[in-house]
């Protein structure tokens, strides 16, 4: 086990999996010798040349689509779309052709492709460089969608999503790169579809995604010393979403917050609190089910501003307290 | 460059095949046995025969929404195509895809498409799945007018050219993109000059002349393979019928109409092969029967197919 930041596992794992299979390869805007705008793929281009790593014209929608031409032809390749909301730009590619291909073709083709995409906002990159959306692509049948939140989580399920014979949008909030955790030194991937309990607690169940882990997590630090027990599911990935362990967590536990870093307002967190209240777990809620997530607006320029456009600690834990009264 | 006897039959056959495929599926449509829309090629079956006949057996193709004879010059099977437009199970995509979908990967056809210049990029990552797997292979991408003026078209043909990636564009401008005149979409006056813009050769030919249409795909084709990167290729022809199943063709004139079905492909095709002594009156039509009793045969299969079993609605969504 070594300490690594995200960044770093996240690199990791792309360099495996592009030296277990030559039909892997990255296609992107300055991800070659530039090594991507947040660094990702610093390195890659030295160790594996331009035919592997490719820098690509400005032109989303066909990077997207030359992905999904050579998906289907038998290639594995991993796009960087350079921020978030860029993806806008590869909509028809990625909705209307990678995620329906398979299911319109009668089930006779496959598209093994990674969308890999920086979100976020907290760097002052304003409207159209800020926003997360995850929560947009999981309502489109035949895509998956991973919001890794640790180190650890970024470089199993990197190489899942990889593996992956569907396309796969791979969503990384860009405060998350300079974190650290640990990473073992062996080989591992992680499932498509499998939550993870980030920390153990009786009180509340907490179910957070991407940056929204962390802040759960410090949270729940503060928390516990006013004697409040917190628990934090991570689901990792939206699609497939893993509903039994935040059921089972919410069983345990009778009271949730769902706190996300997309706009709340028809966010995946509604999607899960639907599931919660549809299942058994509603007959053991002792209070409302609270979301938190992004205000509905653009994401503002202004620091302050910018900070109170989406959760951030504090708003995490007046949000347990109030559950909790 | 020479066309053996065989090649040119084969390319009659398959026109014809398209020509029977389409006004069947006219018929069918009529008749209430298919569904939603179709988009009929009558008219242009030189283009994709004669485009299709300069590919290789293992080459790709990418078709459009107007892609039922792409599909067949590919080496389509009729019985599951017809199913395919009934809806059935035994259709090429088990009925999940009907008329604007149907792909057949296996012999290359990576698709029709709903989306007016969807495949562009699509052929072009193909193609640049050849150039790295270094299997030889041509990817062909058609696409027709309208498509020509979709920003998709710009950033694809741009990088195949950069790339030097094997694949051939090929337009068959039909005049109109759905009511829309060419001259009233687009400022070029050619799609074939905005080659120049991106560094590849750009050739004019008559999409309703068969063998013009393959000799200067064939060029194309062995250029891409040679890894001197893509062309693209204008080949002007004309749509018969309404853009789809609701056209009331007010955007343009029967004269008009009267005027491109003096140039019908098919025609022009026999008198040339009977004038060459490549086939008699009669060897054509031996092979127009057999065409037509095929057309029929698999006309039966997919009315006799089952319908697709509800409970297997999701199949296919995930591999």
């Amino acid at each position: 086990m070594a300490e690594k930041l995200y960044i770093e596992a996240l690199r990791e794992g792309l360099r495996e999996e592009l030296l277990r299979d030559e039909k892997v390869f990255l296609l992107g805007e300055d991800i070659g010798i530039y090594g991507g705008a947040f660094g990702v793929t610093k390195g890659l281009v030295q160790e594996f040349g331009e035919e592997r790593i490719i820098d690509t014209p400005i032109s989303e929608q066909a990077i997207t689509g030359i992905a999904v031409g050579a998906a289907v032809a038998g290639m594995r390749p991993v796009v960087e779309i350079m921020f978030f909301d860029f993806l806008t730009l590869a909509m028809d590619q990625l909705i209307n052709q990678g995620a329906k291909i398979r299911y319109m073709f009668g089930g006779k083709a496959k598209v093994p492709m990674v969308v890999r995409a920086p979100m976020g906002c907290g760097t002052g990159a304003a409207a159209q460089h800020s926003q997360s959306f995850p929560g947009v692509f999981a309502h489109f049948p035949g895509l998956k969608v991973v919001m890794p939140s640790t180190p650890y989580d970024v470089k199993g399920l990197i190489k899942a999503a990889i593996r992956d014979d569907n396309p796969v949008l791979f969503a990384e909030h860009k405060l998350l790169y300079r974190v650290k955790g640990e990473v073992p030194d062996d080989e591992y991937v992680l499932p498509l579809g499998k939550a993870d309990v980030k920390r153990k607690g009786n009180d509340v169940t907490v179910v957070a995604g991407s940056i929204m882990v962390l802040r759960a997590l410090e949270a729940a630090k503060e928390l516990e010393k006013e004697g409040i027990d917190v628990e934090v599911v991570d689901p990792r990935t939206l699609k497939p979403l893993d509903m039994k362990t935040i059921i089972d967590s919410v069983k345990k536990t009778g009271r949730v917050l769902i706190v996300e870093d997309d706009p709340v307002s028809f966010g995946w967190g509604a999607e899960i609190a639907a599931g919660i209240v549809g299942s058994e777990a509603f007959d053991y809620l002792d209070a409302p089910v609270k979301r938190l997530g992004g205000l509905d607006i653009p994401i503002p320029y202004n620091p302050n501003l910018e900070r109170h456009a989406v959760p951030q600690v504090e708003d995490i834990v007046k949000a347990v307290k109030d559950l909790l009264r | 460059m020479e066309l053996t006897a065989e090649k040119k039959l084969w390319m009659y056959r398959k026109m014809y095949e398209i020509r029977c495929f389409e006004l069947e599926v006219d018929k069918l449509f009529k008749a209430n046995m298919i569904w939603g829309t179709c988009h009929l090629s009558v008219g242009e079956e030189a283009t994709a025969v004669g485009a299709i006949a300069a590919l290789e057996k293992d080459d790709m193709i990418t078709s459009t929404h107007r892609g039922h004879g792409h599909c067949i010059a590919k080496g389509g099977k009729l019985p599951q195509m017809f199913a395919e437009l009934l809806g059935k199970e035994t259709g090429y995509c088990r009925g999940r895809g009907g008329s604007m979908h149907i792909a057949d990967i296996e012999t290359g056809n990576l698709g029709a498409n709903g989306i007016v210049g969807g495949g562009i990029p699509i052929a072009t990552g193909a193609a640049l799945a050849s150039k790295m797997k270094k299997d030889g292979k041509v990817t062909l991408c058609f696409f027709g007018d309208g498509a020509n003026n979709q920003g998709v078209f710009h950033e694809s043909l741009n990088i195949a050219s950069l790339w030097k990636l094997p694949v051939v564009y090929v337009c068959e401008n039909n005049q109109y993109g759905m009511s829309v005149a060419f001259k009233k979409s687009t400022a070029a006056e050619n799609v074939a000059d905005r080659a120049a813009a991106y560094n590849m050769p750009g050739e004019i030919v008559d999409g309703n002349d068969v063998e013009a249409v393959y000799f200067a795909v064939k060029k194309a084709v062995d250029r891409a393979r040679r890894g001197e990167g893509p062309s693209l290729i204008e080949a002007k022809t004309y749509r018969w019928l309404g853009h789809s199943k609701s056209d009331a063709n007010v955007y343009r004139t029967k004269e008009e109409i009267e005027e491109w079905k003096k140039k019908c492909p098919i025609k022009r095709y026999r008198a040339k092969l009977v004038e060459e002594g490549v086939a008699t009156e009669e060897e054509l039509d031996k092979i127009e029967k057999e065409v037509e009793g095929e057309i029929q045969e698999a006309i039966e299969y997919a009315k006799n197919s089952p319908e697709p079993s509800v409970e297997d609605i999701a199949d296919g969504v995930y591999a």
